[in-house]
């Protein structure tokens, strides 16, 4: 494995095996008072974000910093790309620097498979940080850890994603890897927000789309809703807030229509009271910061994975 | 002039080979056996087909403002080499041809090139802000002589602006040619509305925003009597809506570009942009029924849509790239793979959706003429059995950006001629 791109075409062994891995590392590092190891000593890696975030590059840079990666941080303001720089220089220019491994967002889909590519002659691994409205593999990966760790094994569990489905990369790459993992997925959002078209690629996985929140839950072992990006707000998607609020918000009432053993999840940042009431989020069957916790344990994984878990030539992602 | 004789060519691919005489420009002579007159050049056909010089009414040849993409005389040399004998050149360069000045200046390069005629199309609107008429009537009667008004890049999408501009044009005996796309169907759209682009994670372009344009435009054209050209139809409803104009005696006419008859977003899985085009490519059912509709009649022509980009603007991530491919060099083969030899086109369609429908929508006298004594000699020689592998640096073209890098295709235009003048002979410009 050279990239971490997508959780399509992540086959099982693979996913299970970074997941095994992540849990692994959560558990040697559990109560110890000097959290590093050496295992990416002289190793670099880049993260280079062309978006705003807190968790995932703050998750990341922890990642890579534990395993003691010497990690560097290039945002998009502040750097040559605020120059006009193109992203395909940037990364030349980042790999012909040294770094072994690049960890991009980028608000074009596909951005980060076009970036592999442009490296494809270097020995620089690249890990998709989000791309556009297409994946976000490592968000996938933690919440399938976070599910593992509570439900056990995903093999029939119902997994109940909620809201900006259409607009969503970490519904795109949840879709993929729960299918993978065996779990069955439910897209749950106002028409306007959910994929106009469910042929092919939903239609040859376990997926399904519903519009009716309420009908969903009394089934789900999982609940996901998703952020909804403020500009949904102006684009004609939902006629207001309260009424999204009303159909689609996760509020106590609702939340109790769910299973006893059913998780809630949310991977941020969350818009309190619209998308998720302030006591579902903090109940004691929310995971929200257990899927934080985990995502450090599953960046590491990833990292553990392309950079030194085995001998790298001829591997392919 | 130099007499030409085209040895052993069949013309329009028909009955048994015979000799072409070409004389001062004109077809001189058609016989079983020519003796070639003294100092005359000799092309041996070896039974190709000849047809009648083809004509592109959608071309982007970038220049003035783009000059690293492509200049009219790069340009017109891909067109020399895909068989063309006239291209128009669309209005939004750089200064934009909104004005007698810019399409002067165009006309005046394409004549001093000579390897094609090089007719500008105007804008409809100033700066194609789609907001003020352009001044169409002075251009139409400029030196340019423009019979074709177009926004292509972007939709006349006020009403009541393409309702007087279509009025408006009848006095001049001149077309609008209509880029189908509405505007806030398509805010941000990067690949066609489907399965693929749901997958992908990149925002739709729906069927419905070429279809509803379409269809509001056919009312406008028949409410006025005016004539309206489609830009590059893509999907299937819009061959239903044609149809359906076309029965009720709209003068509408329309093209397909040869990228919608062969390709589909199945190509969009790798994002390299060299697949981003507008409208973007669609699905399987689409070419289908564009193949058909162009077969029937439904769709007049085939037009390139050549759009040359400079590396930087297509090496880049998806939604960072310009939409558009070079299509000159390419389309007689892409037209003979998807047309003629599934049996759909005969040559003598070939003829009539390369050469002499455009040239009657675009009114040119003297071009898509029939290969006949006494005629221009404004032809095309195709060698329909030669298949050839494309390679966008072996192209005439400045730039690179054809979708068909590393594919092999059937027909090679083994000869040009303009009004007599050979501009191109087995792939060397002259």
């Amino acid at each position: 494995m050279k990239h971490l791109l997508t959780t399509e075409g992540l086959d099982r062994d693979t996913a299970t095996a970074l997941l095994d891995t992540a849990d692994e590392l959560k558990r040697t590092l559990l109560g110890r008072e000097v959290r590093k190891l050496p295992t990416l000593r002289g190793r670099t890696v880049i993260t280079m974000f062309y978006e705003n975030s807190t968790r995932t590059r703050v998750s990341f840079e922890l990642a890579g910093k534990w395993m003691s990666a010497d990690v560097v941080n290039v945002s998009a303001s502040g750097s040559s790309v605020g120059k006009g720089e193109s992203l395909r220089d940037t990364a030349l220019t980042l790999s012909a620097a040294g770094a072994d491994c690049v960890i991009v967002r980028h608000p074009a889909s596909g951005a980060a498979q076009r970036l592999a590519e442009w490296l494809a002659d270097t020995p620089t691994s690249v890990i998709n940080a989000g791309d556009g409205m297409h994946e976000h593999p490592t968000q996938a990966l933690l919440d399938a850890a976070t599910l593992r760790e509570r439900l056990g094994p995903l093999e029939g569990r119902r997994v109940v994603i909620v809201g900006d489905v259409l607009h969503s990369r970490v519904a795109r790459s949840n879709v993929h890897l729960l299918t993978t993992l065996g779990a069955e997925v439910v897209l749950v959002g106002p028409p306007t927000l959910v994929p106009a078209a469910l042929t092919g690629w939903l239609a040859s996985r376990r997926v399904r789309v519903s519009f009716d929140l309420d009908a969903e839950l009394p089934a789900a072992d999982a609940v996901m809703m998703l952020r909804v990006q403020a500009e949904r707000m102006h684009g004609a998607f939902f006629p207001s807030a309260r009424e999204y609020s009303i159909n689609y918000g996760l509020n106590a009432a609702r939340a109790a229509l769910l299973p006893e053993h059913a998780v809630v999840m949310h991977p941020g940042p969350m818009l309190r009271g619209m998308e998720i009431a302030d006591s579902v989020a903090d109940a004691a069957n929310s995971v929200i910061v257990e899927q934080v916790r985990n995502g450090v344990h599953v960046r590491m994984a990833v990292l553990y994975h392309l950079l030194a878990a085995q001998t790298r030539a001829g591997e392919d992602a | 002039m130099t007499d030409v004789v085209i040895s052993g060519a069949r013309p329009y691919g028909e009955g048994d080979p015979v000799d072409v005489l070409v004389s001062d420009g004109v077809i001189a002579a058609i016989e079983p056996k020519i003796t070639p007159p003294d100092g005359a050049e000799v092309i041996e056909a070896g039974g190709q087909v000849l047809l009648p010089g083809f004509v592109d009414l959608h071309t982007h040849l970038r220049e003035p403002g783009r000059e690293d993409a492509e200049t009219i005389a790069t340009g017109s040399a891909a067109a020399a080499l895909g068989g063309y004998t006239a291209v128009f050149a669309m209005a939004n360069t750089d200064p934009v041809a909104d004005n007698a000045v810019v399409v002067e200046h165009v006309r005046r390069i394409g004549e001093s090139v000579g390897l094609v005629d090089v007719y500008p199309v105007g804008a409809v609107t100033v700066g194609l802000e789609g907001e003020q008429l352009a001044e169409l009537g002075t251009m139409a009667s400029s030196r340019a002589r423009v019979r074709m008004f177009s926004d292509d890049g972007f939709c006349v999408h006020d009403p009541l602006i393409m309702r007087r501009a279509l009025e408006y044009s009848r006095a001049l005996d001149a077309v609008i040619a209509q880029h189908a796309e509405e505007p806030r169907l398509t805010v941000g759209a990067q690949a066609h509305e489907g399965e693929l682009a749901a997958r992908l994670g990149l925002a739709g372009w729906p069927a419905a925003a070429e279809e509803a344009i379409v269809a509001r435009d056919c009312i406008l054209a028949q409410h006025v009597g005016a004539r309206l050209h489609i830009c590059h139809v893509s999907t299937k409803g819009t061959v239903d809506v044609l149809r359906w104009a076309k029965e009720r005696g709209t003068q509408v006419s329309a093209e397909v570009t040869p990228h919608h008859l062969l390709l589909t977003d199945e190509r969009l899985t790798s994002y390299d942009p060299v697949n981003k085009v507008n409208p973007p490519l669609r699905t399987e059912p689409d070419t289908a029924a564009l193949r058909q509709a162009l077969a029937e009649g439904i769709v007049d022509c085939v037009a390139t849509d050549h759009a040359p980009h400079a590396p930087q603007d297509k090496d880049v991530e998806w939604q960072a790239a310009r939409p558009g491919m070079l299509g000159l060099q390419t389309a007689l083969s892409v037209v003979v793979q998807t047309m003629v030899r599934p049996g759909l086109l005969s040559w003598r369609d070939v003829a009539r959706v390369m050469s002499e429908r455009p040239a009657e929508i675009g009114r040119l006298a003297d071009q898509g003429r029939p290969v006949a004594v006494g005629e221009p000699a404004t032809l095309a020689l195709v060698d329909p059995d030669r298949e050839w592998t494309v390679h966008g640096d072996e192209l005439a073209s400045i730039a690179a950006n054809t979708p068909y890098e590393g594919m092999t295709l059937p027909g090679v235009v083994t000869a040009t001629m303009l009004r007599g003048r050979i501009t191109q002979l087995d792939g060397k410009v002259r």
